[in-house]
């Protein structure tokens, strides 16, 4: 027993170091690209600098004292906490209703849906909101017309519509690539289920709810993610529209748009490394949380 | 003309780059100057060598181009960062880098203080400018001053004054306004006879709403040695433009699209919006982005508090100044004394449109006789001229108006949104400010 398990264990610490120069390549690229920016962010958190007289100090922890006591920082979170609660689950149903319109084989020119579903994602984010912008007008745009069509008053760059009107924008860039998502997860579902469960007798909803939808369930946790992910970095769409409504999107209105306003409007770039250090964790926690319960319903 | 309009859209794209140069800061801080003189900017230009400018004035390509026709030795890389807040970033983040900014650049007068007060610009005293006095108008003169120090010299000037819609006044039965009393009652009759139509529109714009109170005779921003900062938006001048802005804003009497969108433009011209308060390059805007209402504009002094003598303030416009960077600040401080002091440059620059700083082209006939087919045939100019005469003097920005004005919709924004009190939201913009000043270092006191 003792020699036997001897030989293997140096054999494997000698593939150890050699695996060391295969791993080399992609460990420093990750060295730099990733950890050293983290690392900088988290020196830069600890510092206090003064932009305009060069004075820096250590300031330990206070940077992170000082923002959880910042209600800018947190109404900002509070805001794309709601933003991700309904917005996230419409997009997903509703990329998912298309998914599997496309994928039942009783749509005609599916293919021609899926690029049109898809194609608004094609469409960068900058062109889109701005397009989105004019069109939410409520003097000359399109949101004018339907207005006077209609007799109502909606006014989507208000300060009431304003994170509905962001939402529409969302869901409007990212319903085709989440659809994708799960189209692709419908497409390798073996036909021989299809077959058996015809054969017992359950109609297309049995079929949707028994097979389609379980063999689903890792896909949905993967867009789920994304978008958690996508919810909390919300930037684009709102910074860009804040060119209409400057009043209405403020500086904090979300964690992000905080974090670079403070950086490059305030050079405040220390505590905007802690604002993105917390929301950073905070996205991490919140998602490895989601692909627990994910993956535990999975099995 | 060369206004930063103030919110462009795109400038989330340059801040990938942004983070990369932020990322790369050094403490290099070689200062220069000590032996700068007159005779220094000659030797430099016949000597030669390669100096780089930033700036998005549209005839700053065709200036360069022109000086270096004149001096064949020198070659100026013309590069346009982007406009106003774009170019700010990044020469923000070339002076933390402590190098790759540019010899020579644009900065308007709102954010001079806050360059030349970090110490980044070079103090062009030495060079002889302070003789140049009498080539510029009293406040564009004044708005290159920081502290002792000459930072810069002036490119052109934006004396406030009234832009109306003639057709819209005479369908309305509506004088042009003397005082801002006339104006407000000028607002109530317009909207009264045609809801659709309002007087102005004010969506909260710090740059417009600083120059108003400059107008009113506030001087809420006062700045001693480096560090002192005193901010009171609440001192006599603040109020009397509250008083008046008050009724319109809470009132409802002006829409609050936002400047320089589509929408707004498209309110130019179709009379929705029937007075725009701006600075003397609005012509060129109107001129070029609103070419639906040519023939129906015209422009008027700006009103007044009290009826009497005309009195006006500076809205916009932009210095050309040296970084301290820079590896030759002779040659780039040269460059700049041929840009704005030069005739040969000056008429490149009128040619485009632009409303200049300098008397001898302000006072010339041909300037001021000019009868613009735009303004029905009204000689805009004799207007404008005269009111680069009457601006108030005294007036100071903050070191930190950049951001000041950045913050400015967080908190004054917010009266504007809600039609609330002016004077709750500047006292929350001046606590911000108060707060952020301290923070940097500066010791800010509330008068």
């Amino acid at each position: 027993m003792a020699s036997t398990t001897g030989r293997p264990r140096d054999s494997r610490r000698r593939l150890d170091q050699r695996g060391w120069i295969f791993v080399a390549p992609f460990a420093i690229v990750f060295a730099l690209t990733f950890l050293a920016p983290i690392g900088y962010a988290v020196q830069l958190s600890l510092f206090q600098d003064q932009a305009f007289f060069g004075g820096t100090a250590f300031v330990g922890l206070d940077n992170y004292v000082l923002l959880f006591s910042d209600t800018r920082f947190w109404s900002g979170f509070l805001r794309v906490m709601i933003f991700l609660a309904v917005q996230v689950p419409i997009m997903l149903v509703l990329a998912l209703v298309a998914a599997l319109a496309i994928d039942s084989a009783r749509l005609h020119a599916a293919g021609f849906f899926r690029i049109v579903i898809f194609l608004p994602y094609a469409v960068p984010a900058v062109v889109a909101t701005l397009m989105w912008g004019y069109m939410y007008g409520t003097n000359f745009g399109l949101a004018a017309d339907l207005n006077d069509l209609f007799g109502s008053e909606i006014r989507p760059l208000s300060l009431d519509w304003a994170l509905a009107s962001i939402g529409n924008i969302v869901t409007w860039e990212f319903v085709g690539y989440n659809m994708i998502i799960f189209y692709s997860g419908l497409r390798v579902i073996s036909g021989e289920l299809y077959e058996a469960a015809a054969l017992d007798g359950a109609g297309p909803f049995r079929t949707i709810f028994s097979i389609k939808l379980p063999a689903l369930r890792g896909a949905i946790v993967i867009a789920t993610i994304f978008s958690i992910i996508g919810s909390f970095q919300l930037f684009n769409e709102p910074n860009i529209l804040r060119g209409l409504i400057p009043n209405v999107l403020t500086t904090d209105y979300t964690p992000n748009m905080y974090a670079f306003y403070l950086s490059f409007g305030g050079q405040q770039y220390n505590y905007a490394a802690t604002v993105a250090i917390v929301m950073g964790v905070i996205t991490a926690v919140i998602a490895y949380v989601v692909q627990l319960r994910g993956a535990r319903k999975g099995t | 003309m060369t206004r930063t309009p103030r919110r462009k859209v795109i400038w989330a794209l340059a801040t990938s780059l942004a983070v990369l140069l932020a990322g790369c800061s050094s403490g290099d801080d070689s200062s220069s100057g000590g032996n700068a003189s007159p005779e220094a900017l000659d030797a430099a230009l016949d000597k030669g060598g390669t100096i780089t400018y930033w700036s998005w004035t549209p005839s700053g390509k065709e200036q360069s181009a022109a000086f270096e026709k004149e001096y064949p030795n020198v070659n100026v890389e013309f590069v346009n960062v982007g406009t106003g807040e774009d170019h700010y970033t990044a020469l923000q983040n070339a002076i933390k880098a402590g190098r790759g900014g540019p010899d020579v650049t644009q900065i308007e007068y709102r954010a001079l203080p806050q360059f030349a007060l970090q110490e980044s610009l070079v103090d062009l005293t030495g060079y002889g400018f302070e003789n140049l006095e009498d080539d510029y108008t009293a406040s564009t003169w004044e708005s290159v001053h920081v502290g002792d120090g000459i930072y810069g010299l002036p490119q052109d000037s934006g004396p406030m004054a009234l832009f109306y819609n003639k057709e819209v006044f005479t369908q309305y039965g509506i004088a042009v306004p003397k005082t801002w009393d006339d104006y407000v009652a000028a607002a109530q009759k317009l909207h009264a006879a045609d809801p659709t139509k309002y007087i102005a529109s004010d969506a909260g714009d710090p740059g417009f709403t600083t120059s108003l109170i400059w107008q009113a005779g506030g001087r809420p921003f006062k700045t001693e040695g480096d560090r002192d900062v005193t901010v009171n938006l609440q001192d006599e001048g603040t109020k009397k433009w509250t008083a008046v802005w008050n009724k319109l804003v809470e009132g409802k009497l002006v829409t609050n699209i936002t400047g320089w969108t589509d929408e707004w433009y498209r309110a130019l011209g179709d009379g929705t919006i029937a007075t725009v308060t701006a600075g003397a390059w609005m012509p060129g805007i109107l001129m070029e982005s609103v070419q639906a209402a040519s023939g129906k504009w015209a422009v008027a002094p700006l009103p007044t508090y009290d009826g009497g003598e005309p009195v006006t303030a500076e809205h916009g416009g932009s210095t050309q100044s040296v970084l301290k960077q820079s590896d030759n600040p002779d040659l780039a401080a040269a460059f700049v004394r041929w840009l704005n002091n030069d005739q040969a440059s000056l008429d490149v620059f009128l040619e485009s449109g632009g409303f200049p700083a300098t008397t001898a082209d302000l006072e010339s006939s041909e300037f001021r006789d000019f009868s613009s087919p735009y303004f029905g045939g009204q000689k805009i100019n004799e207007v404008l001229t005269t009111a680069a005469t009457q601006v108030s003097s005294g007036w100071e920005y903050l070191p930190y108006q950049l951001y000041a004005e950045t913050i400015f919709y967080d908190t004054a924004g917010q009266a504007y949104v809600n039609n609330t009190d002016l004077d709750a939201g500047l006292r929350a913009w001046q606590d911000t400010l108060v707060e952020y000043g301290n923070q940097q270092g500066f010791s800010v006191n509330q008068g």
